[in-house]
């Protein structure tokens, strides 16, 4: 798990390249309130500290990017924003975060209310194997008490449409969902987490463990997405930071070192440390 | 938000939690049931006759099972010459010298093992030994005791041996030694811990089989002289006491299963304390 | 060569010598000892061929129908026998399984970790008490508790079922079933374990981050991930059902008779062989002894092979455990 192999002393041309173009595209207005804002989060796993008071605000309706060398505490971070860290028993939670200004860990809030709002799509693809590609797509909504099946299937539709996936799909939705390949099964998981609807959608890596071209459709999708989804993506390829996110934030040893713009954080960063990641000098 | 629907899933979701712990419960009910009757009816009649007289005649009150005691001991004795040998051997040959397609059958063949009913190995071994020497003894009886532990000491010792590590042999064989050598006093000698608690489980398991000594070992109201003589067993003896109408033999019965019962009870818990650290990782 | 070198030469010669000697007699004699394996089946297979081979050439296959066993008239049919053999066990299964992955649930999706090592520790006890102690609890504590309290309670509610009318005895086919519940239940809820277990995190983590409560997380990732695993643990079970011969015996009445009432006492077919075996007077009755062992021995050997199969083709990844 290497990031580009680019070793050359100024700031890389071929991520430079791609951050003046995403400079040149018109910012999207983001609004007042950020999606998601953490402050002061820490995460602990027993004595472990891997996240070191990071405080960040997303901006609604685009996507940001998470980068960082192996281990630096981007999934960390990533999981600590849909309580994914109440079911490991021996991590513990500092700091705040708040969804939309209301924060995540009130009292009278449930991690499964947020997990409802938040989706989050995995490094692996992760289909329900005893179910078919239909099932997976409407699983979160029947769980969440939607029977009836006209209504079913338009919602399936619209997500197999949103994650590019319903041309290849549409004649044979009772197939068992493992019978696709594995850059459909990530697209799969994607309209299963569209399905409900979630205000913010969390991707680790999605398209790692996926080839050039089933990336470059992933990626192509996410910038559709981006019109009306927050999406936080964490990715180990700067390229693909560079391409298809409007801000990055790069983590170091579980702290944040800096964020902003990406077309400024990858040709005019602040900070040398970023300097040296975007770089290559290490990493 | 669907409050109603957020509640109803809230609520299967406790009831269906309570239940498994219900079930659960319930699942270890009878152990303690069982320990605490024999504990109950078992001790107010064991005393020190009952360790070391024989068994009275009908009608008679006290006497004891002293004999029935030795001969499981004696019983044990037996089968372990039979079944430690075989068993251990051939869980080595089948850890460090067996073929792929080899193993499979043999294991394969042990799981069989496993599964034949104990009564039918008391039929076996009956055809076996009893009948051609036309005398029910301890030989047969220890015969097809050490039969029954052959299959579970081999896996048992294979499953052991597996878990050194491969190094152990290399370093070994790198040093110039004949690999039945550092097979002998290497490998086994580091999984010496867990075969022997293999072969501790495997006596215990065998220590309280009833039916395949009812037609092999028969039992015995005397001391046995001769291993080729019917030879009494705390099983057997359990069992007709169990069964037989006089009040006086069915509380012996629950001596004698005191007696049993602690004997296994305490083989099968110092041996998880033993291997504690090892079965820890997994819980 | 000076004389150092030859001697250390020769001294190798001989380590290796004695070495690829030693070597080859102990792969020589662990290969054998593992080869004993296949000459016990063969032993077995073929003494009780030919300890029934008498019962089989006089009944032929009416042996497996006739409900007729008069010792006495040198008559043997082992139905009553094969039925209440399946009869317990099938009781056994609808008791035991429902408990087994509800318990195997609770100990690898929701119990706190403190209590798992503990639970599971008993349970590995309970599977290690000896059949003839819980058969003489059986006879002396459940049995009486059955016949006073359960069984009338009920015939009362469910008596127009004809699976609960009739006399109470106490002993019965119920309570065999029981008892073996009670014999199978620790070894069920292991491999269910095992099998749980060996569902992927990611699974689960998927349904979570769908908003999903634990259970329907259970319900949804782990038990239908694990649907074909579980029912090899459940054909696993009914294989150690089928053999258990102590505890049912002193439980199950002993009565050679076909009833639809479960209170009626039954009789399996390991427990007539333990009965009568050392009573049979004529070679005839004998033969049908072992003849009723051939059959147990075959059922209780498909059955076994099947849920070894069935384990083994349920691709359970080993992943790291879950918790």
């Amino acid at each position: 798990m290497t990031n580009e192999p680019n070793r050359l002393r100024p700031p890389n041309p071929a991520v430079a390249n791609a951050a003046a173009a995403t400079e040149q595209r018109p910012t999207v207005p983001v609004s007042a309130s950020a999606a998601i804002s953490t402050r002061e989060l820490s995460v602990f796993f027993g004595n472990d500290q891997v996240l070191k008071k990071v405080s960040l605000e997303v901006p609604a309706k685009a996507v940001t990017a998470i980068i960082g060398p192996s281990g630096c505490g981007k999934s960390t971070f990533l999981r600590a924003l849909n309580r994914m860290h109440d079911l490991v028993p021996n991590a513990r939670v500092e700091g705040k975060i708040q969804l939309f200004g209301q924060d995540i860990f009130a009292p009278q809030i449930e991690p499964v209310q947020i997990r409802r709002r938040i989706g989050m799509v995995f490094q692996k693809s992760n289909p329900f194997p005893t179910m078919s590609i239909a099932e997976n797509v409407t699983v979160g909504l029947r769980l969440n008490g939607l029977r009836n099946r006209a209504s079913l299937t338009e919602r399936m539709e619209q997500a197999l449409v949103m994650s590019a996936l319903w041309d290849e799909v549409k004649d044979r939705l009772d197939a068992p969902a493992v019978s696709l390949s594995g850059g459909q099964q990530q697209r799969l998981c994607i309209a299963r987490a569209l399905a409900v609807q979630p205000e913010v959608l969390l991707m680790d890596e999605p398209a790692s463990a996926l080839d050039p071209l089933a990336t470059a459709r992933i990626e192509d999708l996410i910038l559709e997405l981006k019109k009306d989804y927050t999406i936080i993506i964490v990715t180990h390829n700067m390229q693909q930071a560079a391409r298809i996110s409007n801000d990055t934030a790069f983590l170091y040893l579980g702290e944040l070192v800096e964020f902003g713009p990406t077309s400024k954080l990858f040709t005019r960063p602040l900070k040398k440390r970023t300097e040296d990641y975007v770089t290559g000098r290490f990493g | 938000m669907d409050t109603a629907n957020h509640r109803r899933r809230k609520l299967i979701n406790n009831l269906m939690q309570a239940l498994t712990c219900i079930c659960a419960l319930c699942v270890v009910a009878p152990l303690f049931l069982v320990f605490y009757h024999v504990l109950k009816s078992g001790l107010s009649s064991v005393n020190w006759a009952f360790f070391t007289q024989l068994p009275k005649p009908v009608g008679e009150p006290g006497g004891g099972v002293a004999n029935a005691i030795v001969g499981t001991f004696e019983l044990l004795a037996l089968a372990s010459v039979i079944g430690v040998p075989i068993g251990v051997l051939g869980g080595i040959f089948l850890s460090e010298y067996g073929s792929l397609g080899w193993n499979w059958w043999i294991r394969f063949g042990a799981d069989v093992l496993n599964g034949v009913p104990s009564i039918i190995w008391g039929m076996v071994v009956y055809a076996l030994v009893v009948l051609p020497t036309k005398r029910f003894s301890a030989f047969a009886g220890g015969i097809v005791l050490g039969m029954m532990m052959i299959p579970l000491i081999m896996r048992t010792t294979e499953e052991v041996l597996r878990l050194v590590p491969v190094g152990y042999r290399e370093a070994a064989l790198a040093l110039g030694i004949a690999q039945w050598r550092a097979i002998l006093q290497i490998v086994v000698r580091t999984a010496l811990k867990g075969i022997v608690t293999g072969v501790l489980l495997a006596l215990a398991r065998v220590a309280g089989e009833t039916a395949p000594l009812l037609f092999t070992a028969f039992g015995n109201r005397f001391w046995n002289h001769h291993l080729a003589d019917p030879i009494a067993a705390l099983p057997l003896q359990i069992f007709s006491y169990a069964i037989s109408p006089y009040e006086d033999w069915n509380k012996q019965a629950w001596a004698g299963a005191l007696v049993l019962l602690m004997f296994v009870a305490i083989i099968n818990v110092s041996v998880r304390l033993l291997t504690r650290d090892r079965f820890s990782a997994k819980s | 060569m000076d004389a150092v070198a030859e001697k250390l030469t020769l001294a190798q010669k001989r380590e290796f010598s004695t070495g690829a000697v030693g070597d080859r007699l102990f792969k020589w004699l662990a290969l054998v000892m593992s080869l004993t394996v296949f000459v016990l089946i063969a032993l077995i297979g073929y003494e009780l061929a030919h300890g029934s081979s008498l019962a089989l050439r006089k009944f032929g296959w009416q042996f497996l129908t006739s409900s007729d066993w008069d010792p006495v008239n040198e008559q043997f049919g082992a139905f009553p026998f094969i039925f209440g053999t399946l009869v317990s066990s099938i009781i056994a299964l609808v008791i035991a399984v429902p408990l087994s992955i509800a318990t195997a649930v609770f100990l690898t999706e929701i119990a706190p970790p403190r209590f798992r090592q503990i639970l599971t520790t008993f349970i590995e006890l309970l599977a290690a008490v000896p059949s003839v102690i819980l058969g003489l609890w059986g006879i002396f504590i459940m049995v009486p508790w059955l016949r006073e309290h359960l069984f009338p309670w009920l015939r009362k509610s469910l008596g127009f079922l004809p699976l609960f009318k009739g006399p109470i005895y106490g002993v019965s086919m119920l309570a065999g079933g029981i008892m073996i519940a009670i014999m199978v239940v620790p070894i069920m809820t292991s491999v269910s374990r095992e099998i749980l277990r060996s569902v992927p995190g990611l699974q689960r983590e998927a349904a979570y981050a769908l908003g999903a409560t634990r259970w329907e997380v259970i319900r949804i990732a782990v038990l239908s991930y694990a649907r074909k695993g579980l029912f090899g643990a459940i054909i696993l079970s009914l294989g150690r059902a089928l053999g258990e011969t102590m505890a049912v015996t002193m439980v199950i009445g002993n009565r050679p008779q076909i009833a639809a009432s479960l209170f009626a006492p039954g009789y399996t077919l390991a427990s007539v062989v333990a009965n009568e075996f050392t009573e049979a007077t004529t070679d005839t009755h004998l033969s049908a002894l072992f003849e009723l062992g051939l059959v147990l021995l075959g059922v209780t050997v498909l059955v076994n092979a099947l849920a070894q199969i069935l384990l083994k083709t349920f691709a359970g990844p080993q992943t790291k455990p879950q918790n």
